[in-house]
């Protein structure tokens, strides 16, 4: 009999698990290059495609923002603000790779390429998930804070016994870090080697509660490291600096190296929800001094300054902006027709007699009101 | 204990005594030999075999990639099974007790029900939890709950409870080939309860109550580890004279309308027997759906034999509080047997 346990630790240096004191960053707030920055500065190509994905989902994010004052959608949590971290995560992807988004990344989902008003389904509150998760390997999108943390580590558990290169990214918020779920997410992926990818946000408030009362952690990277995990804290509003360290964390995963927990500072520029009210929790000044570190504005200094974009590109992919958000509008102002049927046929595989029998008593009654 | 090794099953299908802990063994072992897709995890699941040895040599035949110890943790058991199932798997995950499930309350009922219904269909959840419930071992605290109604309670969960030996084997092989989520819950005071019987995989049991014991005057509707006792009580009550029908629910959800509606039509009595409390617990559906589809066929109000309101007593109370021989028989005495004049009805 193999007995694995207890075995004396050769070295308990936690060292090779730990982030760096700083948040790594590529490119700082004014666009220019960061020496020594202790990752690999994305090709011209990849920076423009992130420009490029940034522009399209800032527009998105703002047109649903708009659709919620038309009553067109029940709710909507923006990512403005946090746009590197949105599409510098799904950039770094490979096809054959799984996104778990939370309810916060709609604007990371798009970026994958799921139709936006498939996205809005839930929020519009048509059906709790509008596209099909297998199509475009993304997870629904999450709400139960961490939950989906486990499925990120089961999927590609699985995808390991299989023999499938496949890396799972999940994508979390500070506030769900506290949540039982990511620690037991952050063990079973370390124990097991998972090809995971931990990607949290770190956008200084769960709701409105500040992450001083979320965690006295040096920083939630550091919680890596009880679970023997590597970790890396990385400056969340630098597109370049998110495609890098995911990048980077997907090919380790992808190589057998097994999970990494990034810890992406960053700031979320709206309320929580269209619903919320910040100015109870945060001034203006706080939201001003993020907006200063605004990661379009880094990225485009740094394109434009080295001759890789110009105003005429720019105009045009505003254009294209444009056009993409009229369009969702559009479709989004169609009343849309929902089949109370379909509250009965998915429950279990083969609708139950009982469940049936329900769905015919709302028919009837739906028929009964239509003749008064 | 004994395992049943490959030479046993291929003596079958010659009746042989078994427990309905080698039974379930068996149909794990079954499963993961025809079907490649299937997974069995959880806590000490491997190289032990699992506190109550369900999984005996598992992880010895079928390697620790199929068969393994987890984390010490139930969300994450429940939350990563639910990722392989997404990624075309069959899990089959170990619950050590009862009452250590519910840490993954939330990946069940959050999840596990409702991501089929959720993606309209395309994500199918074919996962197995395997949950060792009830009392009557003399377990300490929280090592004897009876949970099937947080479970019976969520849309989209099948709950299955095996009564006997057979049944646990063909109950558990179409569990993991159904594609819903399934809480299989094991009596755990009939784990070593021997039955000499031939293992089958049967088809189309799976949401099906059975009668067990056919009689005219009464209906027991029962499940689990009750369920002897039921049939006990059914037996005394016939050296009494009393024509006791006995039905072995074995689904809770779905609740088999059918089955226990026409023995109750047939008989015009019923009564529940669980060993859960009697509040809010399953017998308060059973007797509602069966007041709702019999009422006019019915001579009695319908009864419940069940556990106490009270937090699952210490194990030298607990006789005190599982159902009775006893108290069954004096349920079956109060089913008003006399009409308003006195005269005993019917041939009691
Ligand atoms: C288990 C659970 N508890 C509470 C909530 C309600 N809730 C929704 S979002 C949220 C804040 C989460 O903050 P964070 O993880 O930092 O993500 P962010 O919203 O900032 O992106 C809360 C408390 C929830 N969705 N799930
Ligand atoms: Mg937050």
């Amino acid at each position: 009999m193999v007995t694995l346990a207890p075995a004396a630790p050769t070295s308990t240096n936690p060292q090779r698990f730990l982030p760096t004191e700083t948040p790594l960053a590529l490119l700082d707030a004014g666009g220019h290059v960061v020496a020594d920055a202790g990752l690999v500065m994305p090709s011209d190509d990849i920076l423009l495609a992130l420009h490029r994905k940034i522009v399209l989902g800032r527009r998105f994010d703002s047109q649903a923002t708009a659709l919620t004052k038309q009553g067109r959608l029940a709710v909507y949590p923006s990512a403005r603000g946090q746009e590197a971290g949105e599409i510098g995560a799904v950039v770094a992807l490979r096809p054959q790779d799984w996104l778990f988004p939370t309810y916060r990344d709609s604007m990371a989902v798009v970026a994958r390429g799921v139709d936006p008003v498939e996205v809005l389904a839930l929020l519009r509150g048509d059906w709790h998930c509008g596209y099909d998760p297998y199509g475009y390997r993304v997870a629904p999108q999450c709400t139960p804070l961490a939950t989906n943390a486990l499925h990120a580590v089961g999927l590609a558990h699985a995808a390991r016994i299989k023999g499938e290169d496949t890396v799972a990214l999940v994508m979390l918020g500070d506030g769900a870090t506290s949540e039982g779920d990511t620690h037991e997410a952050l063990n079973f992926a370390a124990v097991w080697k998972s090809p995971v990818v931990f990607f949290v946000q770190n956008n200084g408030y769960a709701i409105s509660v500040p992450l001083s009362k979320q965690s006295a952690a040096p920083s939630l990277a550091h919680k890596g490291v009880g679970y023997g995990m590597p970790s890396m804290l990385i400056d969340g509003n630098d597109p370049a600096a998110v495609y890098a360290a995911v990048a980077q964390a997907v090919a380790a995963a992808a190589a057998g190296e097994g999970p990494t927990l990034i810890e992406a500072i960053t700031y979320r520029i709206e309320a929580h929800t269209n619903a919320d009210d910040a100015t109870r929790y945060r001034d203006r000044g706080e939201v001003e001094s993020w907006l200063a570190r605004d990661p379009l504005t880094r990225l485009r200094q740094h394109l434009t300054g080295r001759g890789l974009l110009d105003e005429a590109a720019i105009a045009a992919l505003d254009a294209e902006a444009e056009t993409e958000a009229a369009a969702l509008r559009q479709r989004m102002n169609v009343d849309t027709v929902q089949d109370p049927a379909e509250l009965f046929r998915y429950v279990y595989a083969e609708q139950t007699p009982a469940l049936g029998q329900q769905q015919q008593e709302l028919a009837r009654e739906l028929a009964e009101s239509e003749d008064q | 204990m004994t395992t049943l090794t490959d030479r046993d099953l291929e003596k079958a299908p010659i009746a042989s005594p078994v427990t309905m802990a080698g039974a379930l063994n068996r149909a794990l072992a079954d499963a993961l030999r025809e079907d490649s897709s299937v997974l069995v995890f959880g806590e000490d699941v491997g190289t032990l075999g699992g506190v109550f040895r369900v999984t005996d040599g598992l992880a010895a035949t079928f390697g620790e990639q199929r068969v393994f110890d987890t984390p010490l943790a139930e969300a994450g058991i429940v939350g990563t099974a639910i990722g392989m199932a997404m990624n075309g798997l069959r899990p089959v995950v170990e619950m050590q007790f009862d009452a250590f499930a519910y840490p993954a309350f939330e990946q069940v009922t959050s999840h596990l029900a409702k991501l089929r219904n959720r993606t309209k269909g395309r994500v199918a959840l074919p996962i197995v939890i395997r949950i060792p419930y009830g009392g009557g071992i003399g377990g300490v605290e929280h090592h004897c709950d009876s949970s099937e109604a947080y479970y019976t309670h969520t849309a989209g969960l099948r709950v299955v409870t095996p009564g006997t030996p057979a049944d646990a084997y063909a109950l558990l092989r179409q569990a993991i080939e159904c594609p819903d989520p399934v809480i299989f819950l094991e009596p755990k005071r009939r784990y070593w309860s021997k039955e000499t019987t031939t293992l089958q995989h049967t088809a189309a049991t799976l949401d099906r109550a059975v009668v067990r014991r056919p009689g005219s005057e009464v209906t027991l509707i029962s499940y689990g580890g009750a369920l002897g006792t039921a049939l006990e009580a059914a037996d005394a009550a016939a050296e009494e004279g009393r024509s006791v029908e006995v039905i072995d629910l074995r689904s809770l959800s779905p609740f088999d309308d059918e089955t226990v509606a026409a023995s109750v039509r047939r008989t015009g009595r019923a009564i529940v027997v669980h060993e859960a409390s009697r509040f809010c617990g399953y017998g308060a559906e059973v007797a509602a759906r069966l007041s709702e589809q019999c009422f006019y066929y019915l001579e009695a109000p319908i009864l419940r034999v069940t556990g106490f309101d009270i937090p699952y007593p210490p194990p030298n109370l607990e006789e005190h509080h599982l159902p009775s021989i006893d108290r069954i028989l004096d349920a079956i005495d109060r089913l008003q047997w006399q009409d308003s004049s006195g005269t005993v009805k019917a041939d009691g």
